[in-house]
């Protein structure tokens, strides 16, 4: 075997020419193929990871009036409460939920400055000791908001990077002070995503998913929360789940314990970045499924060259196959020698065509910012299959090269 | 007695365009034997060396080799036959021509099943033997044509066959080349290599033991009627 497979390589060197057109047919099926698996793949993570963060695996839920979202700077609805205790401890209860905290939240165009720079559009959130945790944030200089911050009402606040730079233009914000709503309160700390990611913004849609984020968040102990904005304002959620895949169903319990006693036009619901995330990916991938079926063809096309070229090249080859008939070579050695040739040919188009398709894939990347994800499954897949081309379509020529009459063969010179 | 070919018949096609190759052809041939046949073209000399190589089945008669009856053989049977029992010699040498003389002289052992090192220990000394142990990794294209009719019999006489069949091996040669090849017959039949030779030149059939004739398919002791130029 060894043996056939040397005799093979041989034989494609003395016919480099012959051999790579044989093999092109192959080598751009592969590389179509394998250039879509890793846009489709890493275009897939970009999206995930932009509208779920970087593994962070939050599940936010926030009360909504119909389809949507309650801005509670209009007053706080009738008959909606704080999150009780009952139902924190529920909430605390639910399986995959690695920690639960409660949190206010105002998008406030016009409350917070620094002298005279305005975080317009930032938010303001009311937190306690369990959220940087809970939303998968990190102290990045300072601390975060301590017991004693809440227990006392201290007017301190934490940045994030964005209102960082928005207010303090790469000026270290420690200890200096902001306004909120004509209050002072001292900056004790800054904080980051844990993984830092750069969202890709390609569409009007994208922006406005991103938007948000971009204007910065200012962080507060939630005790303040009633000095500047309202009493007993309801409170979002937030729940870290322990996997990505469990964020449906955590997302999915907190709904039902929160909506127990409300009635009438307002419900919570879970910010379901999952499903939102597998819509669009499922939508990339419809796309892409159509180039995979061209791609297919082009494998086909690329067989049916590999038979060709292999029928053709009998004719110039008979003597050698009646030399080796009539010397003794059974008709099996025959078949398989030509049959490894085959799939030597079509296995060495598959490799050449995976290398090929990852360039191609780099090159797509940096031409339209696509990220590439390099699938070795697919790789491996890839050449296998070119292997399994070689044997379907290479049978037929080596049978018939196995059931040549060397007498003919030899006459015929 | 090592071969023995009994009323064998050989035609082609069929109704009005039969064409009869062999008729009736008998043969007996002992071990160490050296025969050379002679005919016309068109006389039925290689269909006979097809018969004898077990390359070719005949229509009927009966063909015994070293014991064993060839014609009831199927298609593996007969390629061990030709691996094991016979070493064939070409008009035109039949060399690969991407393989070098010691692969080509090789090739049988490979379908012998026998390793590479010992293939290549063996290929070497039977090309030392044909006077050509210096041209061991020369492609065929390197070499002349007397050199390549002695790849080719080293390549015949590899796996040791109790018999050679050569079709006209002088055919292509220039008389030099050809006395090398006539040389090296008579000492492998020295040796006690049994030796069939097909061959149109008086000259070249001499070197045989004995000499037989085929004349439209008819062969016979003794010079034929219709062979007044051979
Ligand atoms: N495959 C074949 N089909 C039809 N006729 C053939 C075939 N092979 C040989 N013949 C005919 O059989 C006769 C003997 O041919 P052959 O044995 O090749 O003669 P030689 O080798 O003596 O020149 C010739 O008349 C030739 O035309
Ligand atoms: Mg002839």
């Amino acid at each position: 075997m060894i043996e056939n497979i040397r005799l093979s390589f041989r034989g494609i060197l003395s016919h480099k020419m012959r051999s790579f057109l044989t093999m092109l047919g192959i080598i751009i099926g592969i590389a179509a193929i394998i250039a879509i698996v890793s846009t489709i793949q890493g275009t897939n993570e970009q999206i995930q990871k932009n509208l779920i963060g970087s593994g962070v695996n939050n599940v936010r839920i926030s009360l909504n009036q119909g389809d949507w979202e309650y801005d509670y700077s209009s007053g706080i609805p009738d008959g909606i409460v704080p999150v009780t205790d009952e139902q924190l401890a529920d909430l605390r209860k639910i399986r995959h939920a690695e920690n639960v905290s409660l949190y206010h939240q105002r998008q406030d165009y016009d409350g917070v400055y620094h002298a005279a720079t305005s975080l317009s559009g930032g938010y303001v959130m009311g937190i306690d000791t369990s959220y940087l945790d809970a939303a998968g944030l990190q102290i990045r200089s300072g601390r975060g908001i301590s017991s004693e911050d809440l227990l006392h009402f201290r007017k301190v606040c934490l940045l994030d990077t964005d209102s960082s730079n928005s207010l303090f233009q790469g000026e270290d914000p420690l200890n200096q002070t902001i306004e909120i709503r004509g209050e002072p309160f001292v900056i004790v700390g800054t904080v980051g995503d844990k993984e830092s990611f750069q969202p890709l913004i390609k569409t009007m849609t994208d922006y406005y998913t991103y938007s948000g984020e971009k204007s910065g968040k200012v962080y507060i102990p939630s005790t303040c929360w009633p000095v500047l904005y309202q009493y007993d304002e309801p409170e979002y959620v937030v729940i870290r789940a322990d996997k990505t895949e469990n964020m449906t169903a955590i997302g999915k319990d907190a709904e039902s314990i929160l909506n127990q006693n409300i009635s009438g036009d307002y419900t919570y619901k879970a910010q379901n970045l999952m499903e939102q995330a597998k819509q669009i990916q499922q939508l990339s991938q419809s796309t892409n499924t159509m180039l995979i079926w061209i791609a297919a063809i082009s494998l086909l096309v690329g067989g049916i060259g590999v038979m060709n070229i292999m029928l053709v090249s009998f004719t110039e080859r008979t003597s050698e196959i009646g030399l080796k008939k009539a010397i003794g070579a059974p008709k099996k050695a025959i078949l398989i020698q030509f049959l490894t040739e085959a799939v030597v040919l079509t296995s060495l188009g598959g490799i050449l065509g995976v290398i090929t398709g990852i360039i191609l894939a780099y090159l797509i990347s940096n031409l339209n910012g696509t990220p590439v994800a390099i699938s070795v499954p697919a790789s491996v897949f890839a050449v296998a299959f070119s292997m399994a081309i070689g044997i379907v379509f290479g049978i037929l020529p080596s049978y018939k090269a196995a059931n040549l009459d060397p007498i003919e063969a030899l006459r015929r010179e | 007695m090592l071969l023995e070919l009994k009323d064998i018949c050989r035609n082609y096609g069929t109704g009005q365009a039969v064409v009869v190759a062999l008729k009736n052809a008998c043969l007996q041939v002992n071990e160490g034997d050296y025969i050379a046949i002679m005919g016309p073209s068109g006389s039925g000399k290689t269909t006979l060396m097809n018969v004898l190589g077990c390359l070719d089945k005949a229509d009927s008669g009966t063909y015994i080799l070293d014991g064993i009856d060839i014609s009831a053989m199927n298609d593996n049977e007969l390629s061990d036959v030709r691996l094991h029992k016979i070493g064939f010699v070409f008009q035109t040498f039949q060399l690969l021509a991407g393989e070098t003389a010691l692969d080509n002289v090789a090739l049988p052992l490979i379908y012998a099943g026998v390793k590479k090192e010992e293939r290549e220990k063996r290929a070497a000394e039977a090309l030392e033997k044909v006077g050509l142990g210096e041209r061991l990794s020369f492609y065929p294209s390197q070499l002349s044509g007397g050199q390549k009719q002695r790849v080719a019999i080293a390549r015949a006489m590899i796996n040791n066959p109790r018999i050679l069949l050569a079709d006209e091996p002088t055919g292509a040669l220039d008389q030099a080349s050809g006395r090398q090849v006539m040389e090296l017959f008579r000492k492998l039949n020295e040796e006690g290599t049994t030796v069939i030779m097909i061959t149109h030149d008086a000259n070249v059939a001499k070197n045989a033991e004995k000499v037989m004739y085929i004349v439209d398919g008819e062969l016979s002791d003794h010079f034929g009627g219709d062979v007044h130029e051979q």
